[in-house]
Parts: C-alpha cells; structure tokens; sequence
C-alpha cells in the first residue's frame, strides 16, 4: 500500500537496450506537491526512465504504481489517463502549427465535428497568463517564438488536461540565462500552485534551487537519494563523478 | 504585421499562381482567338476534371508528410476492374463500386505498409506503383478494354450542368475537403503528421489511423479518376493514368503545400491544376507540338520544388 503522499512509486525498473543496461534496478518515489529531482551525468539513465514513465518505452521488468494503480509498464494514452503530463527535451512542438494548435493537439475542443479554435484561442490565453508566458501574437507557428515561449507554449500543453504529475525532461537545456531563469520561475509558480513535478536536470545548481527531494543516478541505477534541505549542492558532483563502490546516502 | 500582410505572406504562392495565370489568360486571349470562349472554358475544366481529384488527394498526402508514386497504377488497376465487371455484364453501380474499393483498398494496403514497416513512403509505393501495374498488365494482357455500356460512360462523363460529370465530381471532392482538412480533427492531425509525427503520438494520438486514412482516401480518388478517363475514353487500359502522379505532385508543390508536409493549400492546388491546364490548352491553341508540353511541366515542377525550398529554409530561418 502506497504512502498516502506518494504519487508515484516506482520499484525495480529495468531497461536493457542491445548490451546496453540503460536502467538496472531503479526504484523511487514522488512525493504530492513537491519537486524531485532526478540527477546524473549522460548516459546514466535519467531520460530512459522520464521515457518509460511517460509512455514512451516499455520496461523490461520493474513496476509502476501511481494512484490507485500499478502497471507493469504504460503507453502514452494509458500516461495521459492516469495523470502522467509530460514536458520532453525537444517539446516535442509542430513548428507549423500556432500556440494555440500546439497547446489542445490531441485534445482539441470541439464543436460537434470541427474545431472550436475561438474556445480554445480563449482557454490558451487564460492558460499563458496563468504560466506568466507572454506570447504577443498566438496565430505565429511556434517556429518562431523564443526558447522560453516554445517551453511555455509546451508546460501549457502538458497543463491543459488536469493531471498528477509533470514529468519535465531538462527543462532548461539549451536555454539562455535568462530564458532559463524564466522557466524556474513558472516551475516555481506551478509547485506553489500544488503541481507535483519530476524534473530531470544535469544542472546541479538549477535542482538545488528548486527541488525539495534529489535521487543521483549513475550507469542505470539510482545510486543515493535525500531531501535537498539535508545535504549540499557541493555533495551531488561527488556522488555522480565517484565509483559505484564507492557509493552511499548522501 | 498586419493581417492582410500576414494573410498575403502565408498565401505567397497561391496569389503569385492567380497572377501567373491573369498573366496567361490575358496573353492567350491576344494571341488566340478561340481561348475567351465559354466552350474553352468548360473545355479546360473537363479535361482537368480528373487531375483536380488526383491533386486533392496527394495534397492530403503530401501535407501528412509523405508521397504517392502508385497513384497512376491505382487508377489504371481500378477502371480495369470495373471495366472487366462491365464487360461481363455486370450494372454500373456494381463497377463503379468495385473500382472504388479496389482503389481504396491498394491505398490503404500503400498506409498500412508504410505505418508497419516505416519504411520511407517514396520507396513504398514506388515498388506498389511496378505491383498495380503489372497487375493491370496481368489482368488485360496488354489488351484494353473497350466498348464500354452506354450508362457507364453517362455516368463518367455524362452532361450535368452543360459540363461533363467529372466537373461536378471534382466539385464535390473540394467541397467536402475544405471542413475536412481545414475545420476538422482529420486534416489537423494530417498536418501535425507532416510537421511532426513524434508531437502528434506523444499527445496520444494514434497516428497510423491518419497516415493509412490520408493513402486510403489517395487510392479512392484515384479509382474516381479511373472512372472518368474511362468513361472519357471508352476504353480501359493498363497504361492509362502513367505519370499523372508526377502532374498531380507538381500541382500540390505549385500551390504551396509544404514539400516535406506539415501544411497543405487547397485553394493553391486548385488554382495550379487551373493553371497548369491553361498552359496545355494554350500551347495546344497556339499549335506548339505536345512534346513541349511535357518539357514545360518538368520545368514548372523544378521551379515549384526550388521556390518551395526556398520557402521552407526562409520559415526556418524566420
């Protein structure tokens, strides 16, 4: 039986690509309005697990339990409807398309068989400002707005549908300062608001400013795991850099 | 930007179609005196009646971020099923239905190889294209099918409206896409196809339904054409349709669509299909050999691609 603040627990997951053992026995927990963080340098199995927790990627072996369920793996509908909001790495955006098709695809609103695109013009808007992102003109395609805008235009995506958990894979890769600073702040905004987040990061100091519980993975395995009240920012290099013998709480 | 000037820069490439054909229909009109004429007219409209439904459908296809090669096979292998039905004395309604499924079904056998094996669309339905075709080839022996009943050929090509049928069913086929491809789910998704798949599946959408429906729909408006170059022609023929998915991509380019998917122009491939039949019908008034015709769409179908890619790299860039 689950914690009751437990949203997410995970036992025992592994993932094995070719010869490659991307994930050896991961287990972990998130907890309901906080931040957990997961750390670890390339390679380590940060984005294999995000990519089995979202659907993406069906685990060898391990289990899933989130909510009332547990699932020996999931689809990507079968992540939606259990809760499971996923914000990916490249943001996975049709550059084609405007904020507005960005935001409802796949769960458009209709009127009767066509598209309610003034309803939802209406609902993105509120959803931006609720966020704090300013897009001015929401017909442009994504293609041409900002770094920070096309993570706005995708945290909005993953907001739209009430869910349990947002799953945020390096949500600041390839982002300027200040661009990065904006989305902390709206990740920020959004844990005040009781949105339980999963992030995944390689930017240690990003994680220690914003994540309440830190696990630091290594070659698949999740080697120490601590609230970040209860160690340093200073401890988490030495844990990702050091052997796996060498390896304990933090 | 404003919104006209936004509007006019999206629809560059319609409204420089409508101003190429102006040009062209002034230029015709000097130089030729049977062009400004109602039966010309309706005349261009007829035989382009056909490759406006062929170039609506790889408009769908084009815009889902895939291509068409077997189009030509599919009406070829189609128009023979329901002339050997005919033959056999079977009712109209009976092959007109038999072509439309047949052509139905080798469009969607063309999605559903493409969703299951991921291999590219072009090499695909190239290999289908060879299989349609020396299918046709099977089934007629290199002999066409001719003497056709008269309510077949009523039906391709009868008088509605002092036009051919085939104007008509070209109407309707537009008439029907614009909610579906603009207003509806279906065309929305079949863009996102095109602009990125990987986005439309990770938002839960199950994207083969898309992919296989955007061929199936390719292959039953390729059975549709079948029809009407049959009934047209009176006769069926295993090399009927040849290359006339080369005329119908170099449409949907002309019009605007993206080259690699992800937006579609429907009004673009409709007024390059007008266009590129103004072009035949003047050279053919202006007694230049048909040979040159050929040359005139390859170059047309080169400047589209280099001004599509153009395109696209500037709304990279953007």
């Amino acid at each position: 039986m689950m914690n009751e603040s437990i949203i997410l627990e995970v036992q025992g997951l592994t993932k094995r690509f070719g010869h490659i053992q991307a994930l050896d026995g991961v287990s972990l927990e998130v907890r309901a309005g906080a931040i957990t963080a997961i750390v670890g340098d390339n390679g380590s199995g940060k984005s294999t697990l995000i990519k089995i927790l979202s659907g993406n990627l069906r685990p060898d072996s391990g289990s899933i339990h989130i909510g009332n369920k547990t699932c020996p793996g999931l689809t990507i509908p079968q992540a939606i409807s259990l809760g499971i909001r996923t914000v990916y790495q490249d943001l996975a955006l049709d550059n084609y398309k405007n904020s507005v098709d960005n935001i409802f695809l796949g769960s458009e609103l209709m009127q009767g068989p066509f598209l309610n695109r003034r309803a939802m013009r209406r609902e993105a808007e509120k959803l931006l400002a609720d966020i704090h992102v300013a897009i001015p003109d929401l017909t442009e395609p994504v293609a041409s707005l900002s770094g920070g805008q096309r993570q706005g235009v995708a945290i909005a995506r993953a907001l739209r549908r009430p869910g349990k958990l947002l799953l945020l894979d390096e949500p600041t890769a390839a982002m300027g300062i200040q661009e990065s600073h904006s989305t902390l702040e709206m990740l920020a905004g959004l844990r005040q608001r009781g949105m339980t987040q999963l992030i995944v990061s390689h930017n240690l100091h990003q994680v220690f400013a914003l994540a309440d519980y830190v696990y630091v993975m290594r070659s698949g395995r999740v080697i120490a795991a601590a609230a970040t009240g209860d160690t340093t920012a200073q401890r988490l290099p030495e844990l990702i850099l050091r052997r796996e013998s060498e390896a304990e709480g933090l | 930007m404003t919104t006209f000037k936004k509007w006019r820069s999206r629809q560059s490439a319609p409204l420089l179609l409508v101003a190429v054909c102006l040009v062209m229909m002034v230029f015709l009109s000097i130089e030729t005196r049977s062009f400004f004429s109602w039966k010309n007219v309706v005349n261009i409209l007829e035989a382009n009646s056909y490759r406006l439904i062929l170039a609506c459908g790889m408009m769908c296809v084009i815009a889902s971020g895939a291509i068409d090669l077997s189009t030509g096979s599919i009406l070829s292998f189609s128009a023979i099923c329901a002339a050997t039905v005919l033959q056999a004395g079977a009712p109209v309604w009976a092959g007109v239905l038999l072509a439309l499924v047949a052509g139905t079904a080798m469009g969607t056998i063309n999605g559903l190889l493409i969703q299951i094996t991921r291999i590219n669309a072009f090499i695909i339905t190239l290999a289908t294209s060879f299989m349609y075709r020396g299918l046709s080839l099977m089934v007629t022996k290199g002999i066409p099918i001719t003497k056709l009943p008269q309510s077949f050929r009523d039906f391709g090509c009868g008088d509605i409206f002092g036009m051919e049928s085939g104007v008509t069913m070209a109407f309707v086929v537009i008439v029907l896409l614009i909610p579906a491809f603009y207003f509806m789910r279906w065309g929305h998704y079949l863009t996102s196809l095109g602009g990125n798949p990987e986005a439309l599946k990770r938002s839960g959408v199950a994207i083969g339904r898309y992919r296989v429906s955007a061929f199936a729909l390719m292959g039953f408006l390729s059975a549709l054409a079948g029809i009407i170059i049959t009934a047209r022609l009176n006769s069926a023929e295993a090399n009927a349709g040849l290359n006339m998915e080369m005329d119908a991509i170099c449409a949907v380019i002309m019009g605007g669509t993206a080259l690699h998917g992800g937006s579609g122009s429907l009004p673009g491939t409709v007024i390059a299909v007008f266009l590129m039949g103004l072009i035949r019908n003047g050279l053919t008034l202006l007694s230049v050999s048909s040979y040159y015709q050929q040359f005139v769409t390859g170059a047309m179908l080169l400047c589209a691609v280099v001004a599509a890619e153009l395109r696209e790299r500037k709304r990279r860039i953007g």
